[in-house]
């Protein structure tokens, strides 16, 4: 058994130690909305935050988050109402949209640490993610908006 | 509907499993009450027709045909009917359409489809979803025209409600609903009675899409987000040659492995199930197939390219031809002077971010099934499960989940169709996940390619005669944007000399287009350097471009100030691009890293003609999203096959463009029209290679005539 905190819950999870963090969020858990893209620390689908920090849940064993603090895009803000969902919305960033919980908790720890982040410090943040639909015009765009309204 | 369900119960289960401190692992138990309860609902609306079901609340319930992989077609198909029907679209709800081509699907080259490839959803279904819309609206004007003993023809409609100008009377499209009677059979509805453009509500100007809010907050299921009850999960190693079969495997060592609880044949790959994915993967690398590789063996991309060139060159390879016009002979034997060149292109893989995937549950019974699959063609999948469950396609109820990407790779149903046949095997409901090395090394590839051009001017300087020929494998695959419509070249001859490799090919954002046009307008480009004139001059006044081209052309150089000059150490190039009706002209701006044989493309204009828009935001984000598809394909990925086997493995090896690639500039310009809507989802990319290719030609003065453009190549470029 693995405890941890979960978007603010206890949880304990019955999984070897090793296990990827990821595939105990969405198929031991079931919070779905982190997604699985290369399964080996290559395209930031599967971000999430531990202890505040963006991490690939792919690359992370359970056992290393033994009571820590783990965000998912499901506990980022109970109803979209984070400012990066909010100018994700206004400015319809998603096409595919597989990518964009990635995304979204990765711009998320940008924000929390750089609330007025200038554009190369966006894109320097924000390059490990992929998006195979291109839109990274509009994340970048949504990142900005976020920020000045946030 | 049921992966909807899943959400729901999946989320109640894990609030519930939050109140103490441990953690219960619940997936939902089975959904049959929410199913029942929904019936229930919907059992008190009235259909109107196939598309459309209205309650007595109001609520006005439209099917989608448009697969959703992130164009928005799933909201822009229902927003046309709506449009029609003068629903209020804030009533209207939007389901996925069954998997029945009959009922629900396009017609397009006499047979009826629902396959979502070649940017055909708004395109094919743009007229039906108006007239099913017309109808619906007839059918509730007659209904309050009977109510109120008025003549219908002085009726009229707004969002939701039918009004009487006369007396202002108003009755809401739910009333109606509540008490009207649907006549049998439908009225028709002339194309006259059609909304006049001037009265369009939301065509031309769009909606929000409807699934961007889920997109942002997790809850958006995907295929591989599907769970069932009692559900074990599958993962595959296919042959690493495309054409190879398992002869044996260490069988007895994986089944001792933790978690497993089967292995399964298929005809070209080893099926691992456990009861969970990481035991299924674990399993997967464990494994130690004997194969027999078959024809593809000794396969090796570069050397095939070598081989195509031969075939290209020898004048008795078999040759089909794709189009004749003119007397080519005639053209060329009078020429004042005549242009040759040669194009190459490699394979290239679709890398949509999300792994491919199904979930299948077939009943205790066997007699029916059903499958979750996110697909660009619910009809293929609903037959291909069908035929490898032996059953008939009725059968199969096929739940539409949203992709995580598409770009032409899934519209065969092949891996819901493999999940079928695992799932018959172990008598479980199945999920079966690829891992991205799967999806990469079994990939199914836009096909490499051998181009030869000629091109013939009179003394005039005026194009008289031009020859295009493919070599290639993939048939069709090779000819999509071979045709020269748009210039009015007298003497054409265009012809595909086919080889057979066995390496799996597909649709890719506008397949053929990418070499062809590729091949087309580098040719065109190094006649107009020949001829001492500008491009766009060149190709209006003697390629005789016609009237919708030179239009993109005038637009897109208004848009990039064509002739001023640019900076040191940069370059425009220049290029049409076509798909699917739709016309466009496209401008870059690149730089060279000359030390390391890096492109940076700097700047992008796309001017487009794409008929009537439907929904400008989308549509600009998906000429957008081409863009970047197109300088991700050029600029970063290369799939190199040697022993028949593919090299790169995942994102390390095989690249994909990021966001510190992104061009500074990226402009995009729908051109305005009254024609009916062609394509936009593939129109994005295909002017990109040639436009490239020009520009880095005005830098160095050499050109590039191998796709991709990677650094290596470039290099070598530069030196030759
Ligand atoms: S799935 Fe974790 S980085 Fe790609
Ligand atoms: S929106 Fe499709 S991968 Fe980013």
């Amino acid at each position: 058994m693995v405890s941890f905190n979960l978007n603010g819950r206890a949880v304990s999870v019955d999984a070897k130690p090793d296990t990827p963090l990821l595939w105990v969020i969405r198929d031991q858990i079931g919070l779905t909305g982190t997604k699985f893209g290369c399964g080996a620390g290559l395209c930031g689908a599967c971000t999430i935050h531990i202890n505040g920090e963006a991490l690939r849940s792919c690359q992370t064993q359970v056992s290393d988050v033994a009571g820590k603090s783990v965000t998912t895009i499901e506990g980022l803000s109970p109803d979209s109402s984070h400012p990066l969902q909010k100018a994700w919305v206004q400015i319809e960033v998603p096409q595919c949209g597989y990518c964009q919980s990635g995304q979204i908790m990765k711009a998320a720890e940008l924000l929390a640490k750089t609330p007025k982040p200038t554009r190369d410090q966006i894109v320097e943040h924000m390059d490990g993610n992929i998006c195979r639909c291109g839109t990274y015009h509009n994340i970048i765009a949504a990142i900005q908006l976020a920020s000045k309204e946030g | 509907m049921n992966a909807i369900d899943k959400t729901t119960l999946s989320r109640r289960g894990f609030l519930a499993g939050m109140g103490g401190m441990s953690f219960a692992i619940a997936m939902g138990s089975d959904s049959a009450q929410l199913f029942s309860t929904e019936a229930q609902a919907q059992a008190a609306a009235k259909t109107i027709n196939a598309w459309v079901r209205i309650a007595p609340d109001g609520i006005v319930t439209i099917y989608s045909a448009g697969a959703e992989m992130g164009q928005g077609s799933k909201t822009s198909l229902p927003m046309i009917l709506a449009e029609e029907m003068d629903a209020d679209w804030s009533k209207v709800v939007i389901e996925m359409a069954p998997a029945d081509r009959d009922v629900y699907g396009y017609t397009f080259n006499k047979q009826r489809g629902m396959s979502i490839v070649g940017s055909r959803a708004v395109m094919l279904y743009f007229n039906d979803l108006r007239m099913a819309g017309a109808q619906v609206r007839k059918v509730l004007v007659q209904n309050a025209a009977q109510r109120w003993s008025v003549d219908a023809k002085t009726l009229k409609t707004e969002p939701g409600f039918v009004v009487n100008p006369a007396n202002g009377q108003k009755l809401s499209y739910g009333e109606l609903a509540a008490t009207g009677t649907v006549p049998n059979p439908l009225p028709t509805v002339e194309a006259a009675e059609l909304k006049p453009r001037s009265e369009w509500r939301m065509i031309g100007k769009g909606v929000p899409r409807r699934d961007t809010p889920e997109k942002v907050n997790g809850k958006a299921i995907f295929g591989l987000d599907v769970s069932v009850p009692g559900m074990v999960y599958a993962t595959t190693l296919h042959a690493p040659v495309h054409t190879g079969k398992p002869v044996s495997w260490n069988d007895a060592d994986i089944k001792k492995m933790p978690g497993v609880l089967d292995t399964v044949r298929l005809d070209n790959g080893v099926a691992i199930v456990a009861s969970s994915f990481v035991e299924a993967k674990a399993a997967r690398e464990a494994l130690k197939v004997v194969w027999d590789k078959g024809a593809a063996a000794n396969f090796d991309s570069d050397a095939a390219l070598d081989a195509y060139a031969k075939v290209s060159a020898d004048p008795k390879a078999q040759v089909a031809s794709v189009e004749k016009k003119g007397d080519v002979n005639a053209a060329f034997a009078s020429a004042a002077k005549t242009f040759k060149a040669d194009f190459r292109a490699d394979h290239g893989y679709h890398a949509q971010m999300e792994p491919l995937n199904a979930v299948v549950r077939i009943a205790d019974d066997g007699k029916t099934a059903e499958v979750w699959e996110g697909t660009q063609a619910p009809d293929n999948t609903r037959d291909e499960v069908a035929k490898s469950l032996g059953l008939a396609p009725a059968a199969v109820t096929v739940h539409q989940c949203y992709m995580g990407g598409g770009f032409g790779r899934r519209s065969l149903g092949d891996y819901a169709a493999e999940c079928a046949t695992i799932a018959k095997q172990v008598k479980k409901p199945v999920k079966l996940v690829w891992t991205r090395e799967e999806d990469i090394a079994f990939g199914m590839f836009r096909p490499a390619s051998f181009q030869h051009l000629e091109a013939a001017q009179d003394a005039s300087g005026k194009v008289t005669g031009w020859k295009h020929s493919v070599v290639g494998d993939g048939g069709v695959l090779l000819l999509t944007g071979i045709r020269i419509p748009y210039y009015q070249i007298p003497n054409v001859d265009i012809e595909r000399r086919g080889v057979s490799n066995g390496i799996r090919l597909k649709h890719w954002r506008a397949v053929g287009h990418v070499f062809n046009v590729f091949a087309i307008e580098s040719l065109v480009d190094e006649m107009a350097v020949a001829s001492n004139m500008d491009p766009i001059q060149f190709r209006i006044e003697k390629m005789a471009a016609i009237p919708k081209l030179r239009r993109c052309f005038e637009q897109v150089a208004k848009m990039c100030d064509w002739n001023a000059p640019r900076p040191d150490g940069r370059a425009l190039g220049i290029s049409l691009s076509e798909r699917s009706g739709s016309l466009g002209a496209g401008v870059v701006e690149i730089s060279l890293n000359k030390d390391t044989g890096k492109i940076k493309v700097h700047k992008v204009w796309l001017a487009v003609d794409g008929g009537t828009v439907v929904t400008p935001g989308p549509a600009k984000a998906n000429l957008e999203s081409g863009i970047i598809y197109g300088l991700s394909g050029l600029l970063h990925e290369r799939i190199t096959i040697k022993g028949g086997e593919v090299q790169q493995t995942n994102f390390h090896d095989y690249e994909l463009m990021r966001m510190s690639d992104l061009p500074e500039v990226m402009e995009v310009h729908l051109l305005d029209s009254t024609e009916r809507p062609t394509g936009l989802g593939e129109v994005g990319n295909p002017f990109l290679g040639a436009a490239v290719a020009n520009a880095f030609y005005r830098l160095t003065g050499k050109r590039l005539r191998h796709l991709p453009f990677m650094p290596d190549r470039v290099t070598e470029t530069l030196v030759s």
